[in-house]
Parts: structure tokens; C-alpha cells; sequence
């Protein structure tokens, strides 16, 4: 029997009892578009994650002061020789592997404008920070080398800020004062939302680290050391080279720990991919039991249709089909049911998980593999769950088939 | 698909049916019921043949056998010169496909199928092309009278025509032997007359019909009798002058207008 007539067969078959046939691929449907779904909700996790920190900025390396690992002996950072502003400039000099280096001071502290205030936190930063982090101006301009050299007092706010600060004006060319120290507003940074831990990053204001030294901290310990290597691949490079200029410049012995600590982004992206996949191993195959429910449907469904089509079994078998032919017109019933359930599955998971974002604001993601897995799970049903009940009519003796009532 | 079956001497001398010594027991429980005992016997191409005999007799196991659906326990039974009591569950399938057709008592045609597609049915089963399929499966239907109804669902058509059909599909692989197991039960006595016209007809264009029936006025249709008791053969007689069903028919008063313009 040519395929094509099979499954023709297969679907008038399968049309003869239509309730039947849809209520049948509803647990397929379900399955699979409850795994659709699911994987849609793990995979949206996982990239918002991995976006989050890519939003920190690629090749980025953070130079903080002290040791990673506070053993007892060793006192608390900030007595001893730590980061400074030489530092900075002797790796940016010395490094071959680094491209962009911002110097990072910091202080908190109320800002006013007019009659506004709003608290918040002032990052002193180099002008190359924008660069590193990929975090475009909206209005205005970020401050330049010059501005950073002379401790000029201008400073770029973040969008939380100037939306506070100035609701109904541009806060470009505005003045505000921090402590005291009026900054002339330069630029306002695009909007960017929350962070991975839900702060929101958009509550910042930037000003040159020379001027937050010398006019709010009054400390001249810098408190981290922003750096991007040249590539993704010379970041090993780059932390090698930064960690001998500052052992270096720190005068520390050969077996002696660092005073400082290099640390990357590809260690906490690991950790929260890490995370986010198991979270979506967890909903994949919690979903992909009700698929296997969906699967013993099948196999139900097609063991009564077997018995009731015993007599179509026996006349089959009497005008010449072989058990081939009969094992394989069921099995292709089966298969017809649980790949149409599937595609509808894969149809409705898709619909489902669009309407999850849109109601949750969860990013969902339907990626090729989980349409292909669920496509592919949903045919291994089929031919799982088919295949005994197809072997059974396979089986059946002609004489008693056609006597069957 | 291995339908390589060769002809062999035998056909051209004739013989269609060749069996010796055949025997079937069948165990039930503990007990073997003997269902046939031995029996012989050659049929040759042409011929009408009528098996009758009581139930138990023997003669639904005697047509199970000659039908291919199932296998002697002892004996010989050559088809065409072929030794099919050696065969294999799909190489029988393949004989009932080429060699044989069924025609029951209950139609056995497929539910919610058109007449064409259950005529069409035994070719799904060999290598044809899709437009051979059709027109075979036309010509078999307007042989038996029915080529306006062949887009009919067999709950649209009366037992008589359903019977057509059943004998369209029996014939659309123009198989050596026609087995027909009591084909008129169904029917009611003007229509039973039709229908072996129809067989009638088609003998004498030289196919050969087997028929089971316990009805003697059904087996006057047929050429030659075997009688069957306990699973032997008690007596297998020439039919000298067998009933013509065109004459039949004339006799008969027309009572069935409405079923036929149905």
C-alpha cells in the first residue's frame, strides 16, 4: 500500500470519530504545548540573565582593592597601599591588552535641583566608562578627557534621576548640587532598567572620578578599576598583565597574596546560566509528563479502535492485506494523531507563552531546538504508544476477525 | 511487494483446485474436535461448485482452507499448481489478494466507505497505479450492474446492491476462484435469485465460483454438488440441469420496484 494512500486512510479514519480523534490529540496538544511553554519560560530566563550581564559590558574585568580571600592575618583593605589614580594610569599605560579603562570612585549623597531633591548614588568615572559598559547618551554628551583632567564639575544623570530632578524641563545645561558642589548636567544616559538583583541602574548620577575625589570624597583611594579587554579572547591576557603591573607598583613579594582582586564577568554569568538551566530542566520535564499522559491516551484510544474495527480488520486481511499493511495503517493513525496534536501543540505552546510575557512581563523564548524536540517527542509518542496496539491488530487471526461482532 | 507466483503444468491441463487428504483438528481444551477427516478433491477452472451440508459438517473449514485464511493440519492443497498449505501468513495474504475473492454472508463491505473505495480495496494491497486502481475498480462495479452508485455509502444501498458490491470487490483482481460463503443468507428470495444470476453470469464467462449454502433451491444454480457430513465428503454429484436465474427471474412477480429505484 503506497504511503500516500495510507495516510489518507489514516485521516478518514481518524474523521470518522471526531470527538473522539480531537480529544484523543488534546493530551498531545497539551503536552507539548505545555513543554513549549515551559521551555519558553527557562530559555526567557536564561536570556534576560545572560542580557543582564552582557549589559555590565563584554570583556569586562573590575580591579577591586583588597584580597579576594580574607584570611584572619591579613587586615582589612584600605590600610595598606591600595587602588589609586597611578594605578590606573600605569595599567593603562603598561597594558597592552586592555582597550578602555575607567578609574571608579564613589559617594552617595542628596542631590538638589530648584526645589527638587532626590538621594542618590554619584559614580566618579573615567570618560571611556560609557564605552565599556555600552551605554549609549540620550541627550546631551558624556564628559570628555579634558573635563576628567581638570576635575571639571559636570556630571551626566541617570534617566531615574533626571525624570526626579527635572520632570518637567531638559536637564541638560541645568545645575545641580551634590553636597554642595554644583555640577553642571552634561548629558542624561538612556534608560536601563533593572539589574539582575532588581536595582534599579538607571538611579546614578556619573561625574568625572578626579572630581569626586577631590570635591566629595576627599579620598583618594579609587574604588574599583573598571577595564575591557581588546577581545573576549584576550581577557585572560588582560588580567594577567593588569595583576603584574599592580604587584608590581605594589611592591608585593613573589609569594606573597595580591592586596587587590581581578575579577571577570564570565564567572557570575556561569553561575546564573547555570541557575536559569536547571530552572528550565525543571519545567521542561515537569510539562513533558503530562506529553507521556497525552502518549497513554493514544495508545487507550487506539486499542478500542482496534476492537471495534475487528470485523474492518478481518475483511482487510481477507482481500489480501498483510499484517505489514495492517501494522502499518494503525501505526500511521497513531502517528497522524500524535503529530497533529504535536504541530497544534507547538501552536498553541507558542500562543501560550506569548500571552505568559505579555501578562507576566517574563520574556519568553521559543527557540528552533524546543520546537524540534517537542516535534520530535511528539512522533516518538506516536510510534511508542501506536505500535502495541497496531502489533495487536497486526496479529489477529483473519478467520476470527471477519466473525467478530 | 513478492507476488511472484509461477504457473505450473497443472493449470494447463485444467485443474484449478488440487487437495489430498485433507484433515484439520482443532483443539479445544483438552478435547480435539476432528473438523475435517481426510478429504479430496480437484475442481477445475469453469466450474460452479455448490458445498452444502449440515452445520458442523465441515464445510466452513473446508472454505477457511480453500479461501487461504487458514492452513491444513495434514494434506495437500495446490492452487493454480501451487502448494499453499506450505505458505507463509503473508505469502497467503498475497494469494487472497491475487487468487482469491470473498463474497460472505454479511457483505463484510466497509462502513462509511463508497461503494468504489471498497471495490478499490484489494488493490491498495498489490503495486498499482492510482488511475489503474480507479478504472479496474469502475469496470468491476458496472460488471455487476451497479455503475450509478459508486459514490453510494452501503447504508445508502439496499442488501442486494450491497451484495453487488461485495461481489465488485471479490472481482476486481480477477482472482482464479470466486468463493462465495452462503451469499444469499441476507437476502430475500427475488434478490438471492439476482444475485446468482450475477455468479451465474460470471461462470459462464469463465470464472470459477465456489458457493456454500445450506439452501438446496441456491445450490440448483450450481453445476456440481459436494456434500459434506462429519467432516468427510458424502457425495459429490453433476448438477445435469441447473436453474438458469434469468429464467428464474421471469417467473418471479416483481415485487421489489421501490428497492431498486431506491
Amino acid at each position: 500500500m503506497k504511503t500516500l494512500n495510507i495516510l489518507l486512510s489514516a485521516f478518514r479514519a481518524l474523521q470518522r470519530n471526531k470527538m473522539r480523534s480531537f480529544l484523543t490529540m488534546l493530551g498531545i496538544i497539551i503536552g507539548v504545548g505545555a513543554v513549549i511553554a515551559m521551555l519558553a519560560i527557562g530559555q526567557g530566563a536564561e536570556f534576560s540573565v545572560k542580557q543582564q550581564i552582557a549589559a555590565l559590558g563584554t570583556n569586562v574585568l573590575m580591579v577591586y582593592p583588597g584580597a579576594q580571600q580574607q584570611a584572619g592575618v591579613r587586615t582589612a583593605a584600605g590600610s595598606a597601599v591600595t587602588l589609586t589614580e597611578d594605578d590606573a594610569l600605569a595599567i593603562s599605560r603598561e597594558c597592552p591588552a586592555v582597550r578602555y579603562l575607567s578609574p571608579g570612585s564613589g559617594a552617595g549623597g542628596q542631590v538638589i535641583a530648584g526645589n527638587l531633591n532626590w538621594s542618590t548614588g554619584i559614580q566618579g568615572v573615567g570618560n571611556d566608562y560609557l564605552e565599556i559598559r555600552q551605554w549609549p547618551i540620550e541627550y546631551g554628551e558624556f564628559f570628555t578627557d579634558q573635563d576628567v583632567k581638570a576635575a571639571a564639575k559636570v556630571c551626566v544623570l541617570g534617566r531615574t534621576v533626571a525624570d526626579n530632578l527635572f520632570p518637567e524641563t531638559s536637564a541638560v545645561e541645568q545645575t545641580v548640587r551634590i553636597r554642595n558642589v554644583p555640577f553642571k548636567v552634561v548629558g542624561v544616559l538612556t534608560k536601563k532598567g533593572q539589574n539582575a538583583n532588581g536595582q534599579d541602574q538607571d538611579d546614578l548620577i556619573l561625574a568625572p572620578y578626579s572630581t569626586v575625589i577631590r570635591r566629595l570624597t576627599h579620598w583618594p583611594n579609587l574604588r574599583s578599576i573598571l577595564i575591557s579587554a581588546n577581545s573576549l579572547a584576550e581577557m585572560t591576557t588582560a588580567q594577567k598583565q593588569v595583576t603584574e603591573v599592580l604587584r608590581m607598583r605594589h611592591k608585593i613579594q613573589p609569594y606573597d597574596a595580591d592586596d587587590f582582586t581581578v575579577r571577570n564577568q564570565t564567572d557570575l554569568a556561569a553561575t546564573a546560566t547555570a541557575t536559569t538551566e536547571i530552572l528550565t530542566i525543571l519545567l521542561a520535564s515537569i510539562a513533558s509528563v503530562s506529553l507521556l499522559v497525552g502518549g497513554i491516551g493514544i495508545m487507550n484510544i487506539m486499542l478500542v479502535s482496534v476492537t471495534e474495527r475487528t470485523r474492518e480488520i478481518g475483511i482487510r486481511m481477507s482481500i489480501g492485506a498483510r499484517s505489514r499493511d495492517i501494522l502499518t495503517q494503525f501505526l500511521i493513525e497513531a502517528l497522524v494523531l500524535s503529530l497533529l496534536g504535536g504541530i497544534t501543540g507547538i501552536i498553541l505552546g507558542t500562543v501560550g507563552s506569548s500571552v505568559i510575557s505579555s501578562i507576566a512581563k517574563w520574556p519568553t523564548i521559543i527557540t528552533p531546538f524546543s520546537v524540534f524536540l517537542s516535534f520530535g517527542f511528539s512522533i516518538a509518542i506516536g510510534i511508542f504508544f501506536g505500535f502495541y496496539p497496531a502489533r495487536k491488530a497486526a496479529m489477529l487471526n483473519p478467520i476470527d476477525a471477519l466473525r467478530y461482532e | 511487494m513478492i507476488h511472484e507466483i509461477t504457473t505450473t503444468p497443472a493449470q494447463k491441463d485444467g485443474v484449478l483446485i488440487q487437495i489430498n487428504h485433507l484433515t484439520k483438528v482443532y483443539q479445544l481444551g483438552e478435547v480435539d474436535v476432528h473438523a475435517l477427516r481426510g478429504v479430496s478433491i480437484n475442481v477445475s477452472r469453469g466450474e460452479f461448485v455448490a458445498i452444502m451440508g449440515a452445520s458442523g459438517s465441515g464445510k466452513s473449514t473446508f472454505m477457511n482452507i480453500l479461501g487461504c485464511l487458514d492452513k491444513p493440519t495434514k494434506g495437500d492443497y495446490f492452487l493454480e499448481g501451487i502448494d499453499v498449505s506450505r505458505l507463509t501468513r503473508d505469502e497467503l495474504a498475497a494469494i487472497r489478494n491475487l487468487k482469491i475473492g470473498f463474497v460472505f454472508q454479511g457483505f463484510n463491505l466497509l462502513s462509511r466507505t463508497s461503494a468504489l473505495e471498497n471495490v478499490e480495496l484489494p488493490l491498495f494491497y498489490c503495486s498499482i497505479s492510482n488511475k489503474l486502481r480507479k478504472s479496474r475498480a469502475i469496470a468491476a462495479i458496472e460488471r455487476v450492474g451497479l455503475g450509478d452508485r459508486i459514490h453510494h455509502y452501503p447504508n445508502q444501498l439496499s442488501g442486494g446492491q450491497q451484495q453487488r458490491v461485495a461481489i465488485a470487490r471479490a472481482l476486481v483482481n480477477d482472482p482464479s476462484i470466486i468463493l462465495a460463503d452462503e451469499p444469499t443468507g441476507n437476502l430475500d428470495s427475488r434478490t438471492s435469485v439476482e444475485v446468482m444470476g450475477i455468479f451465474q453470469e460470471l461462470n459462464n464467462n469463465g470464472i470459477t465460483v465456489i458457493l456454500v449454502t445450506h439452501e438446496p433451491d441456491i445450490a440448483q444454480f450450481a453445476k456440481r454438488h459436494i456434500v459434506f457430513r462429519d467432516g468427510k465428503i458424502k457425495s459429490d454429484k453433476f448438477n445435469p440441469n441447473p436453474r438458469i436465474a434469468s429464467e428464474v427471474l421471469k417467473e418471479l412477480p416483481m415485487i421489489d420496484e421501490e428497492e431498486e429505484a431506491a
